[in-house]
């Protein structure tokens, strides 16, 4: 029976990963192609999930719809948010120090609005597939955990096509590496870091979705993922998608088996463990460049 | 003839897939008087950062003084004698002018001399060095206000405050009017008499052949010439390299 | 103004300070005064590396943290020597324990320097970035780790029994009061004796330009390490006196991210680049902050405290030290 549970830990833990492949994807824009420590994202996410709450319980909208209906507005935001990062400290060449601590703000003020808002009760939504699950063989695959990891993965992929095939997705790649000769092709720098940082607030929104219908959610719920995330994009390798992914697989299916087998509580510590180890082992990842 | 002062041995240092050097072998001996020169991308500055420790080099070996350098860090190389100016200015902005001369004294210059270096020493030592850049006037200005001009004399005095055996000063011209390239090397020669060895890096071929000894060529990580400059720059290969084949 | 003369300076003010703060004759002002002396504690230490050298640390709770729970492992040990200890050793051990609480803020000192110390080795050869990462790392693992130690309580928390009143200064709180006084002038006066000193140079170039200030023979990953042992461990001795302080410890309140940005907060509102700043920071948000949570809520103070941040890393980067400076500067230009 030992076997039974570790393979259905190892299930759970590669359905995990696959949203938090979804989570990390937006980091793995701003961080790992931008250069910008964005660790106010999973403030984001909770915003998300907090947004996807309330539709989802006073219209009966699916939540995942409620996510994607809300993509633009979470566009604009992290829009208008670079905007005011680019101004404040890119332009002055202060991004260490002071956007880190504008970031940490960030998140820090979201946080505390949500637990303004709706207090410490966790909140959940309704869905037809939260509940059951697919029974194969000996395995289960809960649908709550399946559906958002199928979705993350079309998002994933989505984003994947975008960066490697579209003009806009291959100069955000360039951005990093040589914006001078973008500028030499008449592309505004600024605009492209504009558009990618908007698209990986977005990508927020739809994290957000995924995370409610996972589990229940109270605003402090973000702190846990700040280490799943940069965790994630540190292991991945900073800049590659195939990276994140992979990596974050890993990390699911690790905190699954650490988590069945020595309790949840040690859950927290499995992600930074990773973290830790990464930097002091190859910092630059499994995939990096 | 007396040991060389700097010798590089086969150096290699790669970028991912891209070579930056390819085994590239220099003799300097103390006293020289040394132009480093070579199209765009030839790695000259990558030569540099390998020989002053900011970059990790591959394969090869760099020695100085008859001293080994591999594995020493960047600080332990400059303490031993070993100064460079970087091709972009990057002076301390938080500080002033001054302050930036002040921070060599204080961690190289003091290290040495195997006591501290008294406060009333080192204001002195500022200012003569101040003196001989034409910067004394703006001792205690902000970095922020000086000319461009200004910043490539602040980059070099700051290089030679570490008081150095060798001195490598990377394209410390670019952007001067002729006779500000003229003050600049008149002063790097001032600074070659009194003792310091020096390899000059630039691309203002008349800067660079008044002041040469010797001329080094690099093309593509790799020397291609290296001996009197008026011999040099008849070579068919150098012509070649400035003016594309 | 010589370092002895300022150290003097510091004592009388903190003496008239305890003094007034007896004649008022209500316990809560010592409460109060020590909440706002442990940010200024915090809130220098982190300066030191934050301010001085431009590396964020996000684990500020976690070096506080440190310094609490070994106060509450040495008070367990001394609370059960019989079960720990072989009998003939327990008299002996019994007129040692319980540790006094100075020397605790020592061991906890030693203890949160040496993480840091071990942390910097790992993380601080790579960017600025992932130490900043590292350091929140830190705080969630060891608070993990914390949780599931029952030994010091885990999550279940500890109590902590002080004494009701001491020698000399009556009611306990005074005498923590006193302490952490102490370690005010301690904190402030390392901040101003690193400003003034060659090691203040070496830190403020690795904040301006790391590559700059090694080709300049400045040795900076030393220097890093030199500021994160300091920082961490000026931040544990802050976190020592605590259980005393409020008799009871759990993680979830030891780790709270409020001490993280807290003690980011503090320096970069009242000015980062001088050792007055973070008190200057300290003492106002402390306040408000006490302020707020009795007449509001603690969540509205916490989110003020969160737009302060944003607003003035925006605005005013340099604080009100910057403030105050550049309007000094246009009066003398006026």
């Amino acid at each position: 029976m030992e076997l039974n549970l570790l393979l259905n830990a190892v299930i759970a833990g590669l359905l995990l990963g696959g949203f938090y492949a979804a989570v990390t994807a937006g980091i793995s824009i701003s961080f790992g192609m931008l250069d910008i420590v964005n660790i106010g994202h999973p403030a984001f996410i909770l915003l998300g999930s907090y947004i996807a709450y309330v539709v989802n319980v006073n219209l009966g909208v699916d939540p995942i719809v409620v996510s994607i209906i809300v993509l633009p507005a979470f566009y604009f935001l992290g829009a208008f948010i670079y905007q005011i990062y680019y101004v404040s400290f890119e332009k002055r060449g202060q991004e260490s120090l002071r956007g880190l601590a504008f970031f940490f703000g960030v998140l820090f003020v979201t946080e505390v609005c949500l637990l303004l808002i709706f207090g410490v009760d966790y909140r959940s939504v309704n869905a037809t597939y939260i509940g059951p699950s697919l029974s194969f063989a000996h395995m289960e695959f809960p649908l709550r955990l399946l559906v958002p990891c199928f979705v993350s993965l079309i998002m994933f992929a989505a984003l994947q096509i975008f960066l490697a095939r579209t003009f806009i997705g291959r100069a955000v790649m360039a951005v990093s590496q040589d914006p001078t000769a973008l500028r030499l092709m008449a592309v505004d720098p600024t605009r492209i870091k504009r558009i990618a940082f908007g698209i990986s607030i977005a990508t927020a929104s739809m994290a957000g979705a995924f995370l409610i219908i996972i589990q229940p959610v109270i605003p402090s719920v973000g702190r846990d993922y700040i280490g799943r995330i940069f965790a994630i994009c540190v292991l991945g390798g900073l800049g590659s998608l195939p990276g994140t992914l992979i990596a974050a697989l890993l990390l699911g299916v690790i905190e699954s088996i650490t988590s069945v087998f020595y309790g949840p509580s040690w859950a927290p510590a499995v992600s930074f463990g990773i973290l830790l180890l990464t930097l002091a082992v190859k910092p630059s990842g499994l995939l990096g460049r | 003839m007396s040991a060389p002062l700097l010798q590089v041995r086969q150096l290699g240092k790669r970028f991912g897939g891209f070579v930056a050097l390819d085994g590239v072998d220099i003799d300097v001996a103390p006293g020289e008087r040394i132009g480093l020169i070579g199209p765009n991308g030839s790695g000259k500055s990558t030569l540099v950062n390998c020989i002053c420790g900011t970059l990790r080099n591959e394969t090869g070996s760099v020695t100085f003084s008859g001293e080994k350098m591999d594995g020493l860090i960047a600080h332990e190389r400059t303490r031993r004698g070993l100064a460079r100016s970087f091709q972009l200015p990057r002076p301390f902005m938080s500080m002033t002018v001054a302050d930036n001369i002040r921070v060599p004294l204080l961690y190289t210059v003091a290290f040495r001399v195997g006591h501290h270096v008294s406060k009333a020493e080192a204001d002195d030592r500022c200012m003569e060095l101040l003196k001989l850049v034409a910067l004394d006037a703006k001792a205690a200005r902000n970095p922020r206000d000086l000319t461009q001009v200004e910043m490539r004399k602040l980059e070099l005095a700051r290089a030679m405050a570490a008081e150095p055996k060798l001195l490598i000063a990377d394209e410390s011209m670019a952007g001067l009017s002729h006779s500000e390239v003229e003050d600049i090397v008149a002063l790097l020669i001032r600074l070659n008499e009194s003792g310091i060895t020096i390899i000059m890096i630039e691309h203002i071929m008349r800067a660079v052949m008044s002041f040469s000894q010797r001329l080094v060529v690099l093309v593509s990580g790799k020397k291609i010439a290296d001996g009197k400059p008026d011999d040099v720059i008849k070579e068919r290969e150098v012509i070649g390299a400035y003016l594309g084949q | 103004m010589r370092t002895p003369v300022f150290i003097l300076l510091q004592i009388a003010v903190a003496t008239a300070l305890y003094f007034i703060l007896r004649a008022a004759d209500n316990d809560y002002l010592f409460f109060l005064g020590y909440t706002v002396l442990e940010f200024i504690v915090l809130a220098t230490a982190w300066n030191i590396l934050g301010g001085y050298c431009g590396y964020v640390n996000f684990g500020s709770a976690g070096f506080f943290a440190i310094g609490a729970y070994t106060s509450v492992f040495f008070y367990t040990v001394g609370q059960s020597l019989e079960d720990l200890f072989p009998e003939n050793l327990v008299g002996p051990l019994q007129s040692v324990f319980p540790l006094p609480v100075p020397v605790l803020v020592v061991i906890g000192g030693i203890v949160a320097g040496l993480v840091g110390l071990g942390t910097g080795y790992l993380t601080l050869r790579l960017r600025g970035v992932f130490f900043a990462i590292a350091t929140l790392a830190l705080s969630v693992v060891l608070q993990t780790f914390v949780l599931n130690w029952s030994f010091v309580g885990g999550s279940r928390g500890a109590y902590i029994i002080p004494p009701d009143k001491v020698p000399i200064f009556g009611p306990y709180i005074q005498y923590l009061f006193v302490l952490m006084l102490a370690l005010v002038i301690l904190s402030l006066t390392c901040a101003r004796l690193i400003e003034r000193s060659r090691l203040g140079y070496g830190f403020a170039t690795i904040r301006d330009d790391e590559l700059a200030a090694e080709a300049c023979g400045v040795p900076t990953l030393r220097l890093k390490l030199i500021a994160t042992t300091l920082s961490g461990a000026l931040m544990g001795m802050a976190g020592a006196p605590l259980p005393f302080y409020i008799g009871y410890v759990e993680p979830g309140s030891a780790f709270d991210l409020s001490y993280a940005v807290n003690s980011i907060a503090m320096p970069m509102i009242g000015g980062t680049t001088s050792w007055a700043g973070p008190m200057i920071g300290a003492v106002l948000l402390g306040t408000l902050q006490q302020i707020a949570t009795v007449t509001i809520s603690s969540a509205v103070n916490l989110l003020i405290v969160g737009l302060l941040l944003i607003g003035f890393v925006i605005v005013a980067p340099s604080g009100i030290i910057g403030l105050w400076q550049g309007w000094m500067r246009r009066r003398k230009e006026a």
